[in-house]
């Protein structure tokens, strides 16, 4: 793993940085900050994109001793059984710990009910916010960004949770400099989100650089789909499609990774990083737009779920 | 607004961009929203779904127009009143550079997000209405820059189009702004004739105004310098965290993590730990699994050292023969950012790089109204949105720079130790680079935002 700091071509400043330099070198800022001020942090590791890019940041900011964190992970019971596999093979290779919180255990215990539409992101909640207790984390990583939703573009890096996780957009710390507040009362903690100034194709740029290894359902493949509310939602285990619902086979990929359930997959022929980068910076929607049917539900859902204690 | 004119950018375009930090700020109705709209449109950065949502709400409330300051406003309650709340990040790109935009609503809480917003700019998009010229708002606009030291500052002189794309005008405002902003110190001015509403000079150069030569405000925004010499900045690497594996591997390795807050460091160079002042040499620099001879800001590396010092967070690494002070009575500009006010005497936390010490207030020497900087003396308290100057001591001692100086080893918060709540922000040394003569009010009742 080894990164070489370029000096753009056409600068004459000697000592310019690039801005993957400087969204890197914020987010190991951010990381090493939590661990200087924390006792319990951990990331939560979904094995999508965004948190696969802050474990790697994680990674390079402590390297040569280990990630001084534990991992999260919120299994829907719905989840990419790629994306699962990933999961368990990142944790292995880099000798990490991995908590995970089972909405399916929620379900069977009846804690919590299936919801009608068969979609369980929102049900993610109460699972995150108990396994937050438990565990006493008083950091927790996520790998919200705030390019991605409009609720988001207001959120704090480190943003403060009472105990019940719940977010209150009006009660939020101004941040200023560098210099992240992190005090917290015992019950409370602080949702700490490094990569907050990355957007969808600053991540992809930096996977590249990297050379770090993604799900292959990030890439273009086969996949029989069907077409619910203008999504192209994966057929299987989780209960779709419905009768009325017919299936198809096409080449597709997808840009975000969650809750089969809700997850929608974009027609594409990218099967390198390259071609992904390209058809990233050539799109005229959003990758929740896109992919999302949740957040099409209105225009403040986001903002209530996070409110809630969602991620 | 008019079709996207610049096409997406390749990845080998993007790869060698840099990054830009900038703060916008204007009156309310100073068409400060269509600019970053108009921005971001051109830009290619609002997309379709975004733009379809904006149309769809716009439309439902009887609006002819899409209303564009409903892709900043993102909470239900800035939505539900018109009104922006808080400081909003917007992200775009162009081919030679990446974009933070933080905008900075231009009523509520005014000064408090204009201070968050700008503590981390390195330009400032001053908004005035060329048919008002430079009011009272804009004053105060300069003199939160010139405070919080943003190193370039950009007047954008808008609604060109209703005053004729007149000359004369934009000449006398700009002139009037550059003298003003240049007593407080503010080191680079740049005025720019736009209208952001027809889209003159803020992407595409201006068919109405021959008599301008200079950049659009976009072209200015890639162009400008990102950052002065750095070798002529005092070098500082506050310590934040200790890495120590203990694995078999490296059995020995022992590393200050830390981002590098000003200047340059090199390998072989001799330093100072502060607060101990003891001295050493480096003998490794780690750039994130690279081995380098040389670093500088704002990079995160590992510094190794040379002799086993008993070093750890919240110590600042500085070049031996250019130490900075250290100091337990401190003397600074603050901006109150909290609802609860703050009092001579209180006890709180004082957080400074990666060093958090109890401290007191032991005065509040004076209040600054920003609009003609009168100063107020001893006022007691300071309530939401002052500036003040205080005097601090501090229980421990600090190896702290006047703000001016360096803005990251230079600044620092006052926290409350009861509940955690952000204070005050604070910068130490002068308040302003140059002076202006002081105004001393000696009736402050009906002051207010």
């Amino acid at each position: 793993m080894s990164t070489v700091t370029t000096v753009p071509e056409g600068t004459v400043n000697p000592y310019a940085l690039s801005h993957l330099d400087s969204l890197e070198s914020e987010a190991v800022h951010i990381f090493r900050e939590v661990a200087g001020e924390f006792e319990r942090p951990v990331i939560l590791f979904s094995g999508g994109k965004d948190s696969i890019v802050m474990l790697h940041l994680a990674l390079k900011a402590f390297a040569p001793a280990p990630v001084p964190f534990t991992l999260l992970h919120v299994d829907t019971g719905h989840n990419f059984p790629e994306v699962l596999e990933y999961r368990d093979r990142t944790v292995k290779k880099h000798g990490l710990r991995l908590h995970v919180a089972s909405v399916q255990e929620y379900i069977d215990a009846g804690k919590l009910r299936e919801r009608p539409d068969g979609t369980r992101n929102p049900l993610q909640t109460v699972p995150l916010t108990e396994a937050i207790q438990q565990h006493r984390f008083d950091a927790v990583f996520g790998g919200g960004r705030r390019d991605e939703e409009k609720a988001r573009a207001k959120e704090r890096v480190f943003s403060l949770r009472d105990e019940f996780s719940q977010w209150d957009p009006r009660r939020q710390r101004p941040e200023l400099w560098q210099l992240y507040n992190g005090r917290h009362a015992p019950g409370e903690h602080v949702r700490v989100f490094p990569i907050s100034n990355w957007t969808e194709l600053d991540v992809w740029q930096y996977i590249e650089r990297e050379g770090i290894e993604l799900p292959e359902i990030y890439f273009a493949h086969e996949r029989e789909v069907f077409n619910r509310n203008g999504m192209w939602l994966t057929a299987g285990h989780w209960g779709g499609p419905k009768e009325h619902e017919s299936t198809e086979t096409r080449l597709v990929r997808y840009r975000t990774v969650g809750d089969m359930s809700c997850t929608g997959a974009v027609d594409s022929d990218a099967t390198t990083l390259d071609a992904v980068i390209t058809e990233i910076a050539a799109s005229r929607l959003t990758e929740r737009g896109a992919t999302r049917a949740d957040d099409k539900m209105s225009e403040a859902a986001m903002e209530d779920r996070k409110r809630e204690g969602y991620f | 607004m008019t079709t996207p004119i610049l096409p997406a950018l390749s990845a080998e375009q993007l790869s060698a961009t840099t990054l830009l930090r900038f703060a916008t700020a204007g009156s309310v109705d100073d068409g400060k929203s269509t600019l970053v709209g108009r921005l971001l449109h051109d830009s290619k950065s609002i997309l379709t779904d975004q733009l379809e949502a904006v149309e769809q709400v716009s439309l439902s409330r009887g609006q002819e127009t899409p209303d564009l300051a409903l892709l900043t406003d993102g909470l239900r309650a800035e939505r539900e009143q018109g009104i922006t709340i808080d400081v909003a990040y917007r992200y775009f790109a162009t081919a030679r550079r990446r974009f933070i935009l933080a905008d900075t609503p231009g009523h509520v809480q005014y000064t408090r997000n204009m201070v968050t917003g700008a503590s981390t700019a390195e330009l400032a998009v001053v908004l005035v209405d060329a048919r008002n010229g430079v009011v009272e708002q804009t004053r105060r606009h300069a003199a939160v820059a010139a405070l919080l030291r943003v190193p370039h500052v950009v007047l954008a002189v808008n609604k060109m189009d209703l005053v004729d794309y007149a000359e004369p005008v934009f000449a006398a405002i700009a002139e009037e702004f550059t003298a003003y902003a240049a007593s407080l110190g503010v080191p680079e001015i740049t005025a720019i004739p736009i209208s952001a509403l027809a889209g003159d000079n803020v992407v595409e150069p201006s068919a109405h105004m021959d008599w301008y030569g200079g950049p659009t405000v976009l072209e200015h925004l890639e162009t400008v310098p990102v950052s002065h010499d750095l070798t002529a900045c005092h070098a500082r690497f506050p310590v934040q965290y200790v890495i120590r594996p203990q694995t078999a591997e490296h059995p020995d390795y022992r590393g200050y993590a830390g981002q590098i807050a000003a200047g340059v460091f090199r390998v072989g160079e001799a330093v100072s730990v502060l607060p101990s002042g003891r001295t050493t040499t480096i003998t490794g620099i780690d750039a994130l699994g690279e081995s380098v001879d040389i670093a500088w800001a704002p990079q995160s590396v590992t510094i190794r050292l040379a002799d086993d010092i008993d070093i750890s967070r919240g110590d600042l690494i500085a070049p031996a023969d250019d130490a900075p002070p250290v100091t337990q009575d401190i003397e600074a500009t603050v901006c109150h950012v909290a609802d609860q006010p703050l009092s001579v005497g209180q006890r709180v936390l004082l957080k400074h790089t990666t060093r958090t010490v109890k401290a007191i207030v032991k005065d509040i020497p004076s209040r600054l109204t920003l609009d003609d900087l009168s100063q107020h003396p001893a006022p007691g308290q300071l309530v939401a949105n002052d500036i003040g100057r205080v005097v601090v001591r501090t229980a421990e001692p600090l190896a702290l720079d006047a703000y001016a100086d360096s803005r990251r080893t230079g600044s620092f918060l006052l926290i409350d130790p009861a509940d955690g709540t952000t204070l005050s922000a604070g910068m130490a040394g002068a308040a302003f680079a140059a002076a202006p003569e002081p105004v001393v009010a000696d009736d402050d009742a009906e002051w207010d935002f």
